[in-house]
């Protein structure tokens, strides 16, 4: 099964997104120029919305940031169904990310704050409060072990002798 | 001592792996090896054995079960029809390798060995009491074997033809119609044929045709593969041998009395590797073959750029470029590149003496070392000029 061109360019970046379009030409066997345009149109067309960092939390400088994870139970709006609450809870900048979920709640929200006190405030004061809103669970995330794929703290990887037959 | 172990050098590439091993900030594509870990539900299977306390060994031959799945691989990927009964699990395709060449020669037999190739081939049949014959393969014929080139070496002492492909170092292919072809070099003799497969799945233009598929070849082909390279299990030693019954049964011989049975842990790791391979149409290998397609076209196309002319390599995860340009000579070349920009290539002639010229360089490593280790041979390159 042949690949699109986007989907492998899509597949390099999404591994390193700081992959030069000279470098994908090449891993690619194509022109600068062709994947550059590519890159354009995956980014004029919001396909390709931003390029991010995977960051060890634990070994930065910077006061810890807190994450929970929010389960959230609504009552679906008329003829707007869920997208309305969506959209409200989404437009906060505290949350990192909102997804309907099929299962026993309705919205796993994954909120961003600089301690246990402003989470919490922000679940108790802005989310629950929302007309709809029904119920919310809270877990605070402890630990990262693993972030997209990468696993943390990131150790040696490649156990290879440097020379074999 | 036996002369004849006196007489074999050690490998070539055992050099410089000293010398690489202790540099620091050194980017090896010396390595012969994956740079994929196992995929975790073989690995997950492996410690499962071992919890559930299978520690005991397998029949000589192999879990029935896998070989079993080994016989569905080569018939589903390959068209190739072996029972359970015609396949040995070997420790690595190294065993393979040697078992086919014991079970084969005898004292003053002729084996014709393509050059260059992988180091084992010419000590195993030296060990065996045999006469090596390379046949050299030149990067003019995209380092095929040619059927005429065969044709000449033949002689009424030559027991037995190796064909490795795809190919390490080179990463040359053999086509259907090259077999094709190379098989009606073999009429009206009886030379055997053992086609070392191990780079089967990593072929990048079409599929791998296995030798024993040509009309005519499956009675005398023994046919080698394992799961080192298709599943990144290179540390777990698992191979398997596929033949003929009146030649398997002598290799299972050698087998029994010298290994008698390969590891089992790896051998129920394997089970899951095919099972998991046929239920999901063999996803993770794609995904392996498509991640070194981008390297290798990212490698060939650095060393062209670069002034050191490089085959397409279409299988394998090797790229093999001529070095001839700079005027050094391929140990020269890679010991100053060691040196010099801290890169750990191999010299062509670690795998015979028509390896000169060449140097071998994986590509089975991450893009970023990739485009690290490329940017020092280019500046290695045009120190010389």
């Amino acid at each position: 099964m042949e690949r699109s061109f986007a989907m492998e360019i899509l597949d390099i970046l999404a591994q390193d997104s700081r992959t030069p379009a000279a470098i994908i030409a090449q891993m690619l066997n194509t022109s600068e120029e062709a994947v550059k345009a590519e890159i354009k149109r995956l980014e004029d067309e919001k396909i390709l919305l931003r390029y991010t960092t995977i960051i060890d939390e634990e070994k930065t400088e910077s006061e810890s940031t807190i994450h929970a994870l929010i389960e959230v139970k609504v009552t679906p709006q008329y003829r707007q169904g869920y997208d309305a609450i969506a959209e409200q809870i989404s437009r906060y900048p505290e949350v990192r990310a909102c997804y309907l979920m099929s299962g026993s709640y309705d919205f796993m929200v994954l909120v961003d704050g600089p301690n246990l006190r402003s989470v919490s405030q922000f679940v108790t004061e802005k989310l629950a409060v929302l007309n709809g809103v029904v119920s919310t669970g809270t877990h605070f995330v402890l630990r990262k072990y693993k972030d997209n794929h990468v696993v943390m703290p990131n150790g040696r990887d490649d156990y290879r002798q440097v020379v074999t037959p | 001592m036996n002369p004849t172990v006196v007489d074999i050098p050690p490998s070539g590439i055992r050099k410089f792996f000293d010398i690489a091993a202790e540099m620091k900030d050194c980017i090896s594509l010396g390595v012969g090896e994956p740079d994929f870990v196992t995929p975790w539900n073989i690995r997950e299977a492996g410690i499962k054995s071992l919890k559930d306390g299978i520690t005991c060994y397998t029949s000589n031959s192999g879990l029935l079960e896998l070989r079993r799945l080994c016989c569905r691989y080569y018939s589903e990927r390959f068209g190739v029809e072996y029972a359970p009964e015609q396949c040995i699990m070997t420790v690595g395709a190294s065993e393979g390798i040697d078992l086919a060449m014991r079970m084969l020669i005898s004292s003053g037999d002729e084996v014709l060995i393509p050059e260059p190739s992988y180091v084992s081939y010419m000590p195993c049949v030296r060990l065996s009491g045999g006469i090596p014959v390379p046949i050299r393969a030149t990067a003019e014929n995209g380092f095929k074997l040619t059927a005429e080139t065969v044709r000449a070496a033949i002689t009424p002492r030559t027991k037995a033809l190796i064909l490795p492909f795809p190919n390490n170092p080179t990463g040359g292919i053999m086509t259907r119609e090259d077999l094709v072809e190379m098989s009606k070099a073999l009429e009206g003799t009886d030379i055997i044929v053992v086609s070392d497969e191990i780079y089967a799945e990593l072929t990048y233009r079409g599929t791998h045709c296995a030798f024993a598929s040509i009309p005519g070849m499956f009675e005398r082909t023994v046919t080698i593969n394992g799961f080192s390279k298709a599943f990144a299990m290179t540390g777990w030693r698992l191979g398997y041998v596929m033949a003929p019954e009146p030649l398997l049964k002598q290799m299972l011989k050698i087998h029994q009395f010298t290994m008698l049975c390969a590891s089992t842990t790896s051998q129920i790791a394997a089970v899951e590797a095919l099972t998991h391979g046929f239920e999901t149409d063999f996803a993770d290998v794609r995904a392996m073959r498509r991640e070194y397609n981008r390297r290798r076209n990212f490698v060939v196309r650095q060393f062209n750029d670069m002034g050191l002319s490089c085959f397409e390599p279409l299988g394998a995860f090797y790229a093999f470029p001529s070095i001839q340009k700079t005027g050094l000579d391929s140990e020269t070349f890679c010991t100053r590149l060691l040196m010099e920009k801290r890169v750990a290539v191999v010299p062509g002639t670690a795998f015979g003496p028509s390896g000169e010229g060449f140097v071998r360089a994986t590509y089975a490593t991450s893009m970023e070392k990739l485009i690290e280790a490329c940017r020092r041979i280019r500046e290695f390159v045009e120190s010389l000029a």
